[in-house]
């Protein structure tokens, strides 16, 4: 199977090529399983991989022009000649590496983490599982960016516009019973940029191969900020 | 030109769970934390944890700490140490109501309590009734913690080094850590962190086998840089096999799935697990498990056309059960085994997934090793999670108990790292002669010329563990195994880099990571041939059966030499009464 490789080094080269790799598909082969084929013949090439099973987020990588996890794609699902560069948008490192600290960035800028102003009781604190239900489509991101670097609007303002991911993060802990810094929360968003540039394109549903909604997080978030206002 | 150094109170090397929990303690008590991670913090393999952590809370069943204490050295096969089981399990309560509070989105009961299912090797009473003791988020526990472990942590203003790689600790004359030698994987700078304390929490090892659960990251850093430094590691012969592995792949199917109602079958469709062990049948210990499949497929009953799988049943519990206590699960099956779990069975194989051995340390994470009249600390140097060996798991360890040892001594790791600076409150001087032993492996994959490629080292080197230090293990097949392994010591000589470029560099980085999984492989095959009895997950056909008159004992394997020592199991626990060896039967 035939693919053509984005290739970028900052030391040798002052523009980026794509590079053609032949590589032979074994039954069942993942795209991770190829670049790691195209790797074991020329060690210069690198990307981002570690679990190899869609959960720790690594390995995000564009094919054929969408944002996907390199370890959750089937090769034989993918149209010939297959072409893998690197996030859109984000700067490029060496190869299929870019540069995510802007990603970041955005995601530790909505405070993601729960908030308390009373003391913690001595067991845990309670949730019913319909309080918890709310949490699920949320807290199960792996940070890969597949959704941010597929949104327009962050193309356009990544240091202004939150982003899918770190709205998401933001409804995660928004809608946590336990939480109790809401009304801070909400008002950190307020203004034309941070949140309000989604235009609701959906690009971040497409791509999220986790199956997340961002679009419906962010709308969430819109919806208890009118709420807040009047 | 002389190395860039950099000056923190405390180093931790790894930001899994035990990492990233020491890191909060210790960032919360105001100490200037480092925390050097190879990949972005929530990328290490805690994330990919998935059916729980276990606590007594008395959720769901009749629970206390003490029966979880009964069944982890029973599951030990009676080499666990009891001081430090008794401890652990007293520790989990506290530990896991601390999660809560840090955010973690456990599951919940309709009280509103957090929910724990059952797992294998779980009784009430003292090996009665199974008991519910795993605390769970779905199936993606280890996910849900380490996240919110991180988020903490941004709160707690820790200072991380995102993808840098420890190369080497930093140990004077005296013996004392006084840091390491790390390289910043983007631009190929080395770095000097000197620090007053350094934690080792870089996890486990399971690339050195070929068929494993386990992440590429997954090398035996922090064990390989104990043993370089001249610390022993301990029971490293003691590899845990996951009896459900998806076939053919690797990739882990959550013991929570059996604990949900999911069992093994044959390919008559026979419930097999029923005759190896009645009583706890599917929810056996795991090598107990992974034995088995290995026997059934042995004696001509695997699935498939070659006969070379089990199947693992889920389908019975409905499709709801499956959708909202494990949907990752079901998501991982149709992706790599092409199966929906909700109505069809899941191939399943054993994985190598779980070094019980490590960095011998005391519980409060302190790096021990022998001395004269018994043992000594290391002064600076801690080790904990699956690099460690505290030692919880003994010979085989319990579903679950993997997060609870991370997060238990990972914490107890930082609470004594705050006292060991108050007491060293200085930094000691660090003398160039240890920086230049430091910096060795780094030159040496400079040298150019052609040689053997690391994939291609690293390759053979996981297909000799796989075939010589599997589940079943005799005299000849680990003698030839230990053979080739010193074969493949010259290869690994000649090896060498193509690529010397500075930037993101990761076949530099592979290649340092070859000489940790060498060394960590050697430890493993060592230590087994040396074992001449069958405990846990150490099974020998040729010595089948479990001698504690000659080897309920702990194993220390040294590089230099390939030297092995011994050192008695504690069996005194802190409050109880020590639980004496019985047969082991589930």
């Amino acid at each position: 199977m035939k693919f053509e490789i984005y290739r970028f080094h900052p030391e040798h080269d002052s523009k980026p090529r794509m590079q053609v790799y032949e590589v032979e598909i074994e039954r069942g082969m993942m795209l991770r399983d190829a670049l790691l084929a195209i790797q074991a013949k020329d060690e210069t090439f690198t990307f981002r991989h570690s679990c190899g099973e869609g959960v720790c987020g690594s390995d995000g990588v564009n094919v054929n022009g969408v944002n996907m996890l390199a370890c959750t794609t089937r090769v034989s699902d993918l149209k010939e000649p297959v072409q893998v560069r690197p996030l859109p948008g984000r700067p490029v490192i060496r190869d299929l590496v870019v540069d995510m600290s802007q990603f970041y960035k955005q995601y530790q800028s909505v405070d993601p983490w729960l908030q308390r102003n009373e003391p913690n009781p001595e067991r845990e604190i309670r949730q019913s599982p319909e309080q918890r239900d709310k949490l699920d489509g949320l807290y199960e991101c792996i940070m890969c960016a597949c959704c941010s670097t597929s949104c327009p609007s962050f193309w356009w303002n990544p240091d202004k516009f939150l982003g899918p991911q770190a709205l998401l993060t933001a409804a995660r802990f928004v809608l946590d019973s336990r939480d109790q810094a809401t009304e801070k929360r909400l008002d950190a968003l307020e203004g034309p940029y941070k949140l309000f540039r989604c235009h609701t394109i959906m690009s971040c549903v497409e791509v999220c191969p986790k199956g997340l909604n961002p679009t419906r997080a962010i709308g969430h978030l819109k919806a208890m900020m009118l709420k807040d206002s009047v | 030109m002389p190395l860039a150094r950099r000056r923190f109170d405390t180093l931790i090397i790894g930001a899994g769970g035990a990492g990233l929990n020491a890191a909060l303690q210790l960032a919360d008590s105001g100490l200037g934390v480092a925390v050097v991670s190879k990949v972005f913090p929530t990328r290490s393999h805690t994330v990919a944890a998935q059916g729980g952590v276990n606590a007594a809370l008395a959720n769901v069943l009749p629970d206390n700490w003490h029966w979880h204490m009964f069944d982890t050295v029973k599951g030990s096969d009676y080499l666990g140490d009891q001081d430090a089981i008794e401890f652990m399990c007293r520790e989990a309560i506290p530990t896991v109501y601390e999660l809560e509070h840090a955010g973690v989105p456990f599951s919940r009961l309709p009280d509103g309590r957090i929910y724990q299912r059952k797992f294998g090797g779980q009784s009430q009473n003292f090996g009665g009734e199974q008991a519910a003791r795993t605390c769970a988020a779905a199936d993606r526990t280890g996910h849900a913690i380490l996240h919110a472990l991180y988020q903490q942590n941004l709160r707690a203003k820790t200072h991380f080094f995102d993808e840098w790689f420890a190369i080497n600790l930093l140990r004077d004359a005296e013996g004392v850590v006084l840091g390491a030698l790390v390289i910043e994987i983007a631009s190929g700078e080395p770095l000097i962190i000197e620090a007053k304390t350094t934690l080792l929490a870089t996890g486990g090892c399971g690339q050195v086998f070929r068929t494993n659960s386990n992440a590429h990251i997954n090398t035996g850093d922090g064990m390989a840089m104990a043993l370089r430094i001249g610390v022993p590691l301990m029971d490293m012969e003691f590899f845990q096999f996951h009896p459900t592995g998806i076939a053919g792949k690797g990739m882990l199917i959550s013991e929570g799935v059996r604990g949900e109602g999911g069992y093994l079958i044959n390919k008559d469709g026979e419930r097999f697990m029923d005759r190896y062990a009645p009583h706890a049948r599917d929810l056996a210990s795991r090598d107990v498990v992974s034995r088995s499949i290995m026997t059934e497929i042995k004696e001509g009953r695997g699935c498939g056309p070659r006969g070379d799988y089990m199947l693992l049943k889920v389908d019975h519990l409905g499709e709801e059960v499956v959708a909202k206590r494990l949907p990752g699960i079901r998501e991982s099956s149709k992706i790599f085994a092409g199966v929906d779990p909700a109505h069809e069975p899941i191939p399943v194989f054993p994985t190598a997934h779980y070094s019980m051995g490590g960095i011998p340390t005391d519980r409060f994470g302190r790096v021990v090793v022998p001395e004269r009249h018994g043992e000594e600390t290391v002064p600076g140097l801690y080790a904990a999670g699956e690099c460690a060996c505290a030692s919880v798991h003994g010979a085989n360890r319990l579903g679950g108990n993997s997060l609870l040892d991370i997060l238990v001594f990972g914490r107890l790791a930082g609470k004594d790292i705050r006292e060991y600076v108050r007491e060293n409150p200085y930094h000691r001087d660090l003398d160039d002669a240890v920086v230049q032993a430091a910096i060795a492996p780094l030159e040496r994959w400079e040298q150019g010329g052609d040689g053997p490629g690391v994939a291609e080292v690293r390759a053979e080197l996981q297909r000799t563990m796989e075939d010589h230090a599997g589940v079943f293990r005799t005299d000849e097949i680990m003698r030839e195994g230990v053979d080739k392994l010193d074969a493949l010591r010259d290869r690994l000589a000649a090896a060498r880099l193509r690529d010397h470029s500075k930037a993101f560099n990761t076949a530099r980085i592979q290649a340092l990571e070859l000489d940790n999984l060498y060394d960590v492989g050697r430890a493993l095959a060592v230590s087994a041939l040396h074992r001449q009895e069958s405990r846990g997950a150490h099974s020998r056909p040729d010595y089948p059966e479990r001698d504690d008159k000659q080897w309920m004992k702990h194993s220390l394997y040294f590089k230099a030499g390939d030297a092995m020592d011994y050192k008695p199991v504690r069996t005194k626990p802190l409050t109880v009464e020590t639980f004496p060896p019985k047969p082991r039967v589930y």
